[in-house]
């Protein structure tokens, strides 16, 4: 296999290839909720979803820096999936522009904005996404899925899609770097038999392999660890931290810990719908808020325990939360 | 030994006739929506009256020719999948069904109002030889009889080989377009919608816009199935209705949804085992047990419980891949 097919990103002006300067340029940053970066390639400004009453996203201001692998955690129900539904255009802010009027939501992505984009829209835009319960199309074939996530075919065209000598040529292209992207993730033997019958982390693999077929600039991976067989781990790792060394930005959601540790350069901790900390990863993890948002701020006491819980102990949290409230609104 | 002989000629008549013609295609129009694109369209029967009024009152009301006619079939098929994609196509396919049957019912049912007696001649249709003269007039053939393998028609007429040459000469376009059209990367984006609408969308692919363009050209051979349906005969709303549609999704499941010849084998089976049923009966089942009539709905109840054993053993149809497609759109 040849790496130089896969590595088909020509050299980006601008983008930081060298890691360690990313790093150290990221340490200077002040690590708060929405702090500024030198090169965002996805800019966030007060979006918010609102299911009835439950607001389950409303994110105030996030800069996502271009060429860091940065891990978006945070306990479940923490609206980490559905900030990422809003931003690839899966779903609309509460607050989003609407045809007539509407709010003030507003992201940008590589300089592009991407207020009024649909889903696939936003992936042309260079922003390609995988889910969390994976999306392989069953019954296509390993390389047919291959083939559909190229976005430079222009036999996808229904009157170009009549004449194969306007395609074929592309089509071959495209074949060549399915291989090579297949060969990289150990698909290869697999790749004329039907997607729906690969294994879960097969699958998995398959659909971050079919994301790069666009040359996307930027990868949102949606917990790609989750089913992976452990002895995969370590290979899925170096293949993500190998795509940002080639040019691609990558966001992922994940829970396990081991891996924001090991591969992100910047962490961002969502709670409640909002993005309560930001930071390296060796300092965020242990910061006061983040400890309680996964823990909870009293997870040293047992609730359940009726001695514990009398109407001091309970009027001691209240106070705590109306002080919160008031210093958030401040 | 006469019998024997007769049937087989009876069979290669109805394999031939424009109305089985007429059913592939607008079978090889629903597999696009449904084979290669899972849309689930209940209201085919639609887009075949929406064809068929389109040139028939262009022809019999307005005097247009025959291609402005058939150019106003065309654009009336390609507003009505428009009409009918818009709303839809961004919700669940289960709400396409809905709409679609409705709105080949309400189509239906305009056409037949009495109002409007003078342009599509209400309930009792429009008679073919209002519109059927600038076809024949097309015709390159002699005047005359010709008979091949000892089946005679008339070359031009009303129930001609003119007709025939035609209707199966579009079945050949239609299924070499889908053939085409089917291994290009487009059919590709359709083949990924059918599988999951999101991931395709997450690529990049806008699948609203491929799947309106699905229905506009499944829409358009349907309309063609109308047409080639009309011009043997006479053009009948009722003809076109709801047993119409439910023929049509018969014909392409039997045959084997998302294939390319499973349109035109289901269609050929779909007539020729209910006349092999019906004669066989007739000639070997006295009458006093089982009459015409009753043969002809016994041919019915068999097809019906032929589907049934279909979809148990044989869930891809006739000509169907397994891996790729069984009914469980």
């Amino acid at each position: 296999m040849s790496d130089a097919a896969v590595r088909s990103n020509a050299h980006i002006e601008g983008y930081p290839y060298d890691r360690e300067a990313l790093r150290a340029e990221l340490r200077t940053l002040d690590q708060v909720p929405g702090v500024a970066k030198r090169d965002p390639i996805l800019t966030v400004d007060r979006i918010e979803r609102r299911f009835g009453g439950m607001t389950a996203v409303n994110v105030a201001h996030l800069e996502v820096p271009r060429g860091a692998i940065t891990a978006l955690i945070g306990p479940n129900g923490a609206g980490k999936t559905t900030f990422f539904n809003l931003i690839t255009g899966f779903d609309q802010p509460s607050n989003g522009q609407k045809l007539i009027g509407g709010g003030d939501a507003r992201w940008s992505f590589n300089g592009k904005d991407l207020r009024r984009t649909g889903a696939s829209q936003a992936a042309r835009a260079g922003m390609v996404r995988t889910f969390q319960l994976t999306k392989a199309l069953s019954r296509m074939t390993v390389l047919e899925n291959m083939l559909i996530g190229a976005n430079n075919q222009p036999g996808e065209n229904i009157f170009v899609g009549l004449i194969p000598p306007l395609w074929k040529a592309r089509e071959r292209e495209n074949v060549e770097r399915a291989k090579d992207l297949l060969a990289r993730f150990k698909l290869d033997a697999k790749i004329n038999d039907m997607a729906g019958d690969l294994s879960g982390g097969q699958k998995k693999l398959l659909e971050m392999a079919r994301a790069l077929m666009s040359n996307p600039a930027m990868i949102m991976l949606d917990e790609p660890m989750a089913g992976v067989n452990p002895a995969l781990t370590q290979s899925l790792l170096d293949h993500i931290q190998a795509l940002r060394d080639d040019g691609t930005t990558v966001l992922f959601v994940e829970h396990d810990m081991h891996m924001v540790r090991h591969i992100s350069d910047w962490v961002v901790v969502m709670a409640q719908g909002e993005v309560i900390a930001e930071g390296l990863p060796e300092e965020v993890m242990t910061s006061q808020a983040v400890v309680d948002a996964y823990l909870g701020a009293h997870h040293d006491k047992d609730l359940g325990d009726d001695d514990a819980l009398n109407t001091g102990f309970m009027r001691a949290i209240a106070t705590e939360i109306a002080d919160e409230v008031e210093e958030e609104t401040r | 030994m006469n019998f024997w002989f007769e049937l087989l000629q009876n069979i290669l008549q109805i394999a031939i006739s424009p109305t089985t013609a007429a059913f592939v295609l607008a079978a090889i129009g629903l597999n696009v929506h449904f084979g290669f694109t899972g849309l689930m369209n209940m209201g085919q029967a639609g887009f075949m009256l929406v064809g068929a009024y389109g040139f028939g009152v262009s022809v019999s009301y307005f005097g247009l020719g025959f291609w402005a006619a058939i150019a106003v079939a065309v654009g009336a098929a390609v507003v009505f999948a428009i009409i009918l994609g818009i709303p839809t196509l961004k919700l669940r396919g289960d709400y396409l069904a809905i709409v679609t049957i409705a709105a080949a019912e309400v189509i239906r049912m305009v056409v037949k109002l009495a109002v409007l007696q003078d342009i599509t001649g209400g309930p009792s249709g429009i008679p073919g030889n209002k519109y059927r003269p600038v076809f024949t007039e097309l015709s390159p053939l002699p005047d005359g009889k010709t008979t091949i393998l000892g089946i005679t028609y008339a070359n031009t007429g009303v129930d001609d080989w003119w007709t025939r040459i035609v209707a199966w000469g579009l079945v050949a376009l239609f299924l070499l377009i889908t053939w085409l059209l089917i291994r290009s990367p487009w059919g590709r984006v359709l083949k990924g919608i059918r599988e999951d609408e999101d991931a395709v969308r997450s690529l990049g692919k806008s699948s609203y816009a491929y799947k309106l363009q699905a229905l506009i050209l499944g829409g358009i051979m349907g309309a063609f199935g109308g047409v080639v349906m009309a011009l043997p005969a006479a053009m009948q709303p009722d003809s076109m209705g709801r047993p119409m549609t439910f023929n049509l999704w018969m014909i392409v499941l039997l045959g084997g949804a998302a294939t390319i010849f499973g349109p035109l084998l289901g269609s050929i089976l779909f007539f020729v085992v209910r006349l092999l049923l019906t004669s066989l009966a007739g000639e070997f089942i006295p009458s006093s047990l089982l009459n015409t009539q009753q043969t002809e709905q016994l041919a019915w109840v068999l097809i019906g419980l032929a589907l049934i054993l279909l979809v148990v053993f044989r869930p891809q149809g006739v000509l169907g891949n397994k891996k790729e497609l069984s009914f469980n759109v």
